[in-house]
């Protein structure tokens, strides 16, 4: 596993895309065959179930590393990663001899049947033996979820460097249900199979943002206009009566999404579009919030399809009767999916509502509804402009809208984490609002923990630490005293929340020294941010 | 009967002992200070009399200018109106010394920041017996545990050696006080040559007289890029990200601290490489210095003070927190920028 483990530092150890490419590359060319067909599933998701709980792994490490219960939770807390404290805490005699990943993982299919003596046992003797990233890389093997960057696509990328395969084939040859524990390198990857090229998306173009006013674009009627849908980008394929999904990571995501399984039958073969995948709850486009539970989901429950089913908004036409057609005007591409969209009744399937203007003015105004409509801005696509490649300035703009703010106050701080864990730099923002007997207190409607340069978080800290009134644990209330301004950018009813309002990314925009607390803001105005919900459809 | 005062209390200003009048590092104006050492969050500004190691004299200055200071050497026992004061060597860095406090047969002991390791630079720590010990927790967590020097000096060598076959400049960053000298201390001239920023630079020169250091070139205008290609800079943590280190082009950073500990720590600041390597007690140091002391009463002050206070409870001892304003390796970091802003 030596091999593996360096693997994983170089990736957590760099930001870098291509040292993370390189690394991989390197893996993928030289490490035994079998080990490459698990690192594939591990970095893919497709880990062997939990063997050991992890309120057993807090026991039995505490327990060899001769400390209480309650000292291991606070140096979990303090590091912030159950693998990396257990690696940190459990004594080690580093006696390890080499054994390969997949050796290891067949032990771990073969460790959830044991009994806990065994399991205890088993993971002693391998923390005692590992060195320090060893035993770190093991406990992950059992906990799982390697956050070290590494997404799909970017392991493709490596893998194609390695091989040579083309990458979207090799996405395509990775999607469904693959058994790491039966299949082998050659099967996987290496054989070629006619399939494969039936999946091969169109690379997305994507558009700048606006730089300037929108005036020097020049004349208005030259372009069209839509709403910038806040969803998942996506293009949908039908070839040879197959459907296949890409997202804009350009990952495969067929399976998440079975809604748009009608589509073959109905959409003739040959069909490209581009789209947005959006929440559709009760009939109207739903927020963020409701697709988050959506995203990440293997298997998706009848109920949860249900309760929170999606729809593809379509913004463009990329191949028709199996031509592509990316270089002809996008108003051109336009008619053709209009035409393929109407009367396409009781499918998942919506045009994304083209505008055109006479004035810049009229642009504005419609961008100022943006919210109402669950759009987080406009597009704005020259109505002759092909359909580039990547990121490119000059046909297609996008002009979202500003981000909401608030002023509130600070109530409760709590360590960060690594090396910010000695600094409070997690914190708790409240608003004003008025209680049954008619008193003003403040309510918590937020937690943020980015936006203060390091400087200011020192500041604040420090404050902290003078100015604590009780400790919850690693949390501490403090005096009401400081406001700072919270930008966000979404905003919906929530039942979850004690506030009865659920924001999006909340950060911190400045710290208003010249605001005492009574300046700040209430739940009130809060609330009136939260947009009235329009019928759309 | 009024209640006896405690022999050092923890007040506004700082540690007090009132039999005295005297201060042990104030972090507000007083007239009398014990100073254990030269880091800015134990020897601050606008104290009208200063009393610390003679080592730390020429440091003390270097930083806050002309003041009135008087050196006592370890073990040179003097006394104030009536109470005993008596500095031993910490360990931590150069001149760094821990206080011991006797009045009327009662003992106590203040340790500043403190290590247990002989780091070849620092006089090292001395174990004292006491009835109350005042103890620095920085790393107080079970997560912090040290190798031997040796080991991580081999790794900081090797890392040089190999940068330069890559034909790259190593850049290590280490604060311009204690780590940088022990670093320093410790890097193999036979790889190459060690440059220094000019806070670095300026700091060795005023410990050159009592330590033996490798040789060293001030980084200045006139140094020429391809004359650094391949050797070793010390900066401090300040530089890191600035316009001066760009003159070092193509570089590999490293970092030499206690949080590289930390698996997220040199990703966070974006450094290629971390070395865990400190001048405060890991865990198992601070634990064995409690035990050797045999201390009834222990106080704990910066760092994990509440988790590691809890657990001297549990092992029986009587232990709280007292809160102060030393920041342990974060404010030394701090000192950095001021250091390198002044320079
Ligand atoms: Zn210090
Ligand atoms: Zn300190």
């Amino acid at each position: 596993m030596k091999k593996f483990s360096q693997l994983i530092k170089t990736l957590d150890g760099t930001n870098k895309t291509n040292v993370k490419v390189a690394a991989l590359a390197e893996y993928f060319t030289n490490a035994p065959d079998q080990d490459k067909v698990w690192t594939i599933a591990i970095l893919s998701h497709r880990r062997p179930p939990r063997p050991v709980n992890t309120t057993l792994l807090r026991e039995w490490a505490s327990e060899l590393a001769h400390i209480p219960l309650w000292l291991f939770e606070e140096s979990y807390h303090i590091v912030g990663d159950l693998a990396e404290t257990i690696a940190l805490v459990v004594p080690s005699d580093e006696s390890s001899t080499d054994k390969s990943l997949s050796a290891f993982l067949q032990e771990m299919i073969w460790l959830k049947a044991q009994s806990d003596e065994d399991k205890k046992a088993y993971l002693y003797r391998n923390w005692k033996q590992l060195d320090y990233y060893g035993r770190f890389v093991f406990t992950k093997l059992i906990t799982g979820g390697f956050r070290i960057g590494v997404s799909q696509k970017l392991m493709t990328r490596a893998l194609a460097k390695a091989t040579g395969i083309d990458e979207d084939i090799l996405a395509y040859k990775l999607m469904g249900n693959w058994d790491p524990n039966t299949i082998d390198f050659q099967d996987l990857i290496l054989e070629e199979k006619k399939s494969d090229y039936l999946s091969k998306p169109y690379p997305f173009y994507l558009a700048y943002a606006l730089e300037n006013e929108p005036e020097s674009l020049g004349d208005v009627t030259e372009w069209s206009f839509e709403h910038k849908w806040d969803g998942i980008r996506a293009q949908i394929i039908v070839r040879n009566n197959e459907l296949f999904t890409w997202s804009r990571g350009e990952e495969l995501v067929t399976d998440k999404y079975p809604e748009f399984e009608v589509f073959i039958g109905r959409l003739p073969n040959g069909t490209v579009i581009d789209g947005e995948i959006l929440p559709y709850p009760n009939k109207e486009i739903g927020t963020f919030n409701d697709l988050q539970t959506r995203i990440g989901r293997k298997n998706v429950s009848k109920a949860l399809l249900k309760k929170t089913p999606v729809i593809l908004k379509a913004y463009d036409l990329l191949e028709w009767q199996g031509e592509d057609i990316r270089t002809r005007p996008y108003s051109k591409r336009r008619n053709l999916l209009e035409k393929m969209v109407a009367g396409q009744d009781g499918i998942p399937l919506f045009l994304s509502e083209k505008m055109e203007f006479t004035s810049w003015q009229e642009v504005a105004e419609e961008r100022e509804l943006s919210r109402e409509k669950r759009s987080e801005g406009l597009m704005f696509k020259r109505k002759d402009s092909p359909y580039l490649v990547g990121r490119k300035k000059g046909d297609w703009w996008k002009w979202k809208v500003d981000p909401l703010t608030i002023d509130a106050v600070l109530t409760y701080a709590m360590r960060g984490h690594g090396r910010r864990s000695n600094l409070f730099t997690d914190y708790t923002f409240a608003l004003w609002n008025e209680n049954e007997e008619g008193e003003k207190e403040l309510v918590t409607f937020a937690k943020a923990y980015s936006g203060l340069t390091d400087a200011e978080f020192r500041k604040v800290d420090a404050w902290i630490k003078k100015n604590t009134l009780e400790r919850f644990g690693p949390v501490r209330s403090v005096t009401p005293h400081h406001v700072f301004e919270i930008a966000f950018e979404g905003i919906a009813e929530s039942k979850r929340h004690k506030s009865g309002v659920a924001t999006r990314f909340p950060r911190i925009l400045r710290w208003r020294k010249d605001k005492k607390i009574h300046e700040a803001n209430s739940l009130e105005d809060l609330k009136a941010l939260i947009p009235h919900t329009v019928e759309t459809e | 009967m009024p209640m006896k005062k405690p022999l050092l209390e923890f007040t506004e200003k700082g540690i007090y002992c009132h039999a005295a009048k005297v201060y042990l590092d104030p972090w507000k104006p007083v007239d009398k200070a014990i100073i254990t050492h030269g880091h800015a969050d134990h020897s601050r500004w606008g104290h009208k009399q200063y009393i610390t190691h003679p080592t730390n004299v020429p440091i003390i200055k270097h930083r806050l200018g002309d003041i009135e200071v008087a050196g006592k050497e370890w073990g040179e026992t003097f006394t104030v109106n009536g109470v005993k004061f008596t500095l031993y060597p910490a360990g931590h860095i150069i001149g760094s010394s821990q206080v011991r406090v006797e009045h009327k047969g009662e003992i106590w002991v203040f340790t500043g920041d403190y290590k247990l390791e002989n780091d070849g630079v620092a006089t090292p720590y001395e174990s004292i017996k006491c009835h109350t010990f005042i103890t620095e927790c920085t790393f107080g967590l079970p997560a912090f545990l040290w190798r031997p020097q040796k080991e991580v000096f081999k790794d900081i060598n090797e890392w040089w050696a190999q940068n330069k076959s890559n034909g790259q400049t190593s850049v290590l960053f280490g604060y311009s006080l204690g780590k940088a000298q022990r670093l320093l201390k410790h890097l193999d001239p036979n790889i190459g040559k060690i440059y220094t920023h000019g806070a670095i630079e300026n700091m060795t020169d005023v410990l050159r007289p009592m330590i033996d250091f490798p040789a060293t070139e001030r980084i200045t205008r006139d140094t020429k890029k391809e004359d650094i290609k391949g050797h070793m800079v010390i900066a401090p943590p300040s530089a890191h990200g600035s316009t001066w280190i760009r003159r070092m082009v193509p570089f590999v950073t490293a970092s030499a601290s206690g949080w590289m500990a930390f698996r997220g720590a040199r990703r966070r600041r974006a450094i290629d490489k971390g070395f865990v390597l400190s001048d405060h007690c890991d865990w198992p140091s601070l634990l064995e210095a409690i035990k050797e002391i045999g201390a009834e009463k222990v106080i704990c002050t910066h760092g994990y003070t509440d988790i590691f206070s809890r657990y001297l409870r549990d092992l029986g001892y009587d232990a709280r927190t007292e809160a102060t304003q030393f920041e342990g390796e974060n404010a030394e970091l701090n000192v950095e920028t001021e250091i390198s802003e002044s320079v």
